[in-house]
Order: C-alpha cells, then structure tokens, then sequence
C-alpha cells in the first residue's frame, strides 16, 4: 500500500509535468466543448438542448482521450524507451506499477469531468446531473473498460513514433463514429452500423440516459453489458500480449 | 565468496545459438567485465543474469538465487544500468532518483547518491536537458540509489566522447570504493584494462580466454619474423632471448642470413583482436 502511495504520487507529478499529455487528453476536450457548446449550445437536437446533449457526448470524448489514447500513448512511449523495462528490474511490483498508472489515469479523467460539468453548467446552463450514483459508476466501468482497451492497445503498436498515429487513428474517427461532437442520428447507414459495434457508442448513450432522460445505471443493462464486454477483451489482449521491453531491432 | 556462479549456460533464438556453453564465476567485491565484439553475445549473457532472459541450459546463480525464479526482494538486491538509458524526461535528478529510490527497502539517501555520480550541480535539472554523460551519471545513481551488492553495467560508455567516458569510468571506480560487485560488459579494450579485476572474452558464444586484464596480454607477447625459403616465419615466445639466440646461432652456423628480422612486442590490441576475430 506504502508503494501503492508512493508510485502513484510519482504517477500524478509525472501526468502533470507532460504537457503534451495535458493538453491532448484533458485540455482538448474541454476546448472543444467550449467551442462546440457556442456553435450549436442553444439548438435543439431531437427532445434536447444542444448543449445537454454535446456535454454527454464530451464526457465520452474526454473518457477516450485520457483512458484509452493518452494510457494507450505513453505507455507505449515507455515500453520503446525502455522505462518499463528499467522498472521491471526494481523490486516494485508489476501489479502495483500497473494498479497506480491506472489510479492516475482515472483521477486525470475524475478532474476533466468534473471541469466538463463545471463548464456545462457555468458556460452553457447544463443542469447538474440528478443521478448521482449512476453517473459515478457509469464513468468508473467506462474508464475500466477503455483503461483495458488502451491497454490492449499497447500490443498492437510496436514503435513509439507510431504511438500517437495509430492511437489518434483509431480515437478519432472513434469519438466521430460514436457521436462525441454531434448526434449521429443524421449518419448515413453504414456509419450507423459501425458505430454499433463500437464500445463508446454504448458509453455515450449511458451517459445521455443518465444525465438527460434520469435514467439509471441498472436500467440500461444491455449498455453496460457491451462495455464490459469490451472492458474484458482489453483485459485478455493486454493479460495475452502486454510487453514489458521495447520491440526487436 | 562468488556472487556470481555460471555454470555451462547456453541460449539460442531459434536456429541462432547466441551462448555455447559459458562458464565464469564473480567474486564478491570485484570488477568483472565480459569483453567482446558486437553479437559475441555478451547482452545476453548479462541480461540472464538480470532475470530477463531465460536460458536453455546451464546453471546460474546471482547472489545466491536463480534469476529466473528469483523473488521480488532480490531485485532489491541488485542494481541494472541497460544499455539505453531509458528515464522519465520530464522529472528533475532529483526526483528521478526518488521516485526509484521508494522502490526500495532501505534506499539509500538521493544528495548522498548525487555526489557519489558527482550531479550535484544538476541535481535540479531535468533529465531532457542533460547531456549524454550525465544522463549516464543518473543510470549509475538510479542503479545505486536501492543500495546494491551487485550492479550490472551493459556497455556502458558505447558511444561516448572520451571525455564523457573518462567521467564515466571515475563514477564505475567510485562505485567499486563503495564496495560494490560489478559485471561490466563492453567492447573497448581499454575500458576493460583500465575498470576491471577479472576480464572474460567472449567470441560468438564462447568464453576464449579469462584472467586479470595483465594476464590477457602477458601471453606470448614477444613476436619474431624472418624469411625462409621466401617464406615467412612467425615464432611467438616468452623467452625471446632464448629464442633469438639459437635462431641467431643456427644461421651463423649454416652461414645464412635471417632475411627481413624483426623482433617486436605484440600490443593488446593485437592480443584481444585475435582471440575475438
């Protein structure tokens, strides 16, 4: 527990002092949020407020841009540079090393949905939420759930240059497909199909039955549902494939 | 006492047999180095001490355990400086070394660990904006800050100016002052010469030749060229006055000539090309 403490202490300095962590994963998000809550805030999107609507939606982007792309990203960084393999040779447990990298990652992502509602409600008049609880456990299972992704993700990237790449390959149109930025009800057909499939088209619309209809956690079971599942395939992937050294040659 | 014991160790990647079949031991307290060429499969050997690498044969023994199923403490007990200095770029030497340092039973204190690789004056610099060398400086403190018996240093200076490596070298003795046992693996023979108390030299997975860095090059050193029958002549002895004088005096004898003579001393470089090429 002591070096539970101490590495996750060593973990949060570490997110703090990376600016381009900062700023892709926590600041971005926020940005965005500003500005697209301006551009169509006051619109009416199906029985919604734009702007009530964008901020679940956001709240998806911002799981995704911290948990999956930033974990998955320097993670990597550090595999490729060796780090993880520096550690591996300390006496600090694995687990405990992975346990506090995740703690950070999900007090990183705790502080921007707190500054997201914040924003919503002072910027645009997004009420706060009603369902407290629910949206609590709702944000824990999707940081869960893509924190294992990010993980897996790892395996599948094998140079720290194709980090960024590879990881804003797969987020991106991720955030689009899923409808982070506008209502994916205009989509054509086969993005629709696509985003079916994707875990965090199931987190958003959690997120919007939670914070919009008051609906909770446990009345949208078949959603939680698909993002544990997701959440366990990361787990296997990353439990199969996870490296602790850098590539070959 | 040995803190290191390989008996027979072999390893191969496939078709590749990197280890044929090595042996050596480490006393306690001293400077060994495995020098080699690039391939000789030094890496390997080292990194299966570290409990990276398994092995497939052979026996090894770190400190009394085997690395492949050494227990988390005993990682406590040893310090690794890899060939790539791999750190956190955004945290300062002294943060660095603290946060490494908590990884440890009994660490021991981050200012003293400073002076000991001789940082003081960066000791608030962050590791992105140090050089080289001082990067290298914070490898050896970050391997040292948990207070080791046994410290593994990979080629450690590959790459370096000299100025860097001298530096380098004097942190290496400095760690050898605190009563350290160090596996050094290089491939400069001066680096060797100049760090070690014991010197194994590897080629293609084999173990050619052991001793103290004096006895490497002591052996048959002396080399004496002639021709013969326009053919050249190549005696290598430890005696060479004794030599010399009988080949001197069975020319006289026959009243011939040594066509080209020359007598001369082999140099180390000589000595440790040959036994690694």
């Amino acid at each position: 527990m002591k070096l539970f403490a101490h590495e996750l202490r060593g973990e949060l300095l570490l997110y703090t002092r990376s600016r381009e962590l900062a700023f892709f994963t926590f600041l971005l998000p926020l940005i965005l949020f500003v500005l697209l809550g301006s551009t169509y805030g006051n619109d009416r999107i199906g029985h919604d407020r734009g702007a009530n609507f964008l901020e679940a939606g956001m709240l998806g982007y911002g799981l995704v841009s911290t948990a999956f792309a930033g974990l998955a990203i320097f993670m990597v960084i550090r595999r490729e540079s060796g780090i993880l393999k520096r550690v591996r040779a300390t006496p600090l447990p694995a687990s405990t090393y992975i346990a506090a990298v995740l703690a950070a990652t999900l007090i990183a992502f705790a502080v921007s949905s707190v500054c997201m509602i914040a924003i919503g409600r002072l910027l645009f008049s997004v009420p706060l939420p009603s369902r407290w609880l629910s949206l609590v456990l709702a944000l824990g299972l999707g940081a869960a759930a893509f924190a294992a992704l990010g993980l897996g993700m790892t395996t599948v990237v094998r140079s720290a240059e194709g980090a960024s790449a590879t990881v804003n390959a797969v987020y991106l149109p991720m955030a689009f497909i899923a409808g982070s930025f506008f209502s994916p009800h205009s989509f054509p057909q086969f993005l629709r199909a696509i985003a079916d499939v994707l875990p965090l088209t199931y987190f958003i619309r959690l997120m919007r039955d939670v914070l919009l209809h008051g609906h909770q956690l446990w009345d949208n079971w078949s959603d939680v549902g698909v993002l544990v599942a997701w959440g366990a395939i990361g787990v296997v992937v990353a439990l199969w494939k996870f490296r602790w050294e850098p590539a070959e040659g | 006492m040995n803190a290191v014991v390989v008996e027979d160790l072999h390893k191969s990647y496939g078709e590749h047999e990197a280890l044929r079949g090595i042996s050596f031991e480490i006393r306690e307290g001293e400077v060994f180095s495995l020098l080699g060429p690039n391939g000789a499969g030094k890496t390997t050997t080292i990194e299966i001490l570290e409990g990276y690498r398994r092995r497939n044969g052979g026996r090894v023994s770190v400190l009394g355990a085997d690395p492949a199923q050494a227990p988390r403490q005993w990682r406590g007990r040893i310090g690794v400086v890899l060939q790539s200095s791999a750190m956190y770029e955004n945290l300062n030497v002294r943060e660095s070394l603290a946060l490494f340092g908590g990884y440890y039973k009994r660490p021991r204190p981050v200012d003293e660990v400073i002076v000991v690789v001789g940082l003081q004056e960066k000791a608030d610099t962050l590791v992105r904006r140090l050089s080289g060398g001082q990067r290298r400086r914070l490898d050896f403190g970050l391997a040292l800050v948990g207070d080791p018996e046994l410290v593994f240093l990979d080629e450690p200076t590959t790459g370096f100016d000299p100025a860097a490596r001298r530096s380098s070298w004097e942190t290496i003795r400095s760690l050898r002052g605190l009563g350290k046992t160090i596996l050094l693996t290089t491939h400069y023979l001066d680096e060797a010469e100049q760090l070690s108390d014991r010197v194994a030299v590897l080629r293609e997975g084999r173990i050619v030749a052991t001793g103290t860095p004096a006895d490497l090059t002591r052996a048959p050193a002396t080399e004496i060229r002639y021709r013969q029958n326009g053919e050249d002549v190549i005696l290598r002895t430890e005696e060479p006055t004794r030599v010399l004088a009988e080949l001197t005096a069975r020319a006289l004898e026959a009243g011939s000539e040594l066509e080209g003579l020359e007598v001369r001393r082999r140099s180390l470089e000589e000595v440790y090309l040959e036994l690694t090429e």
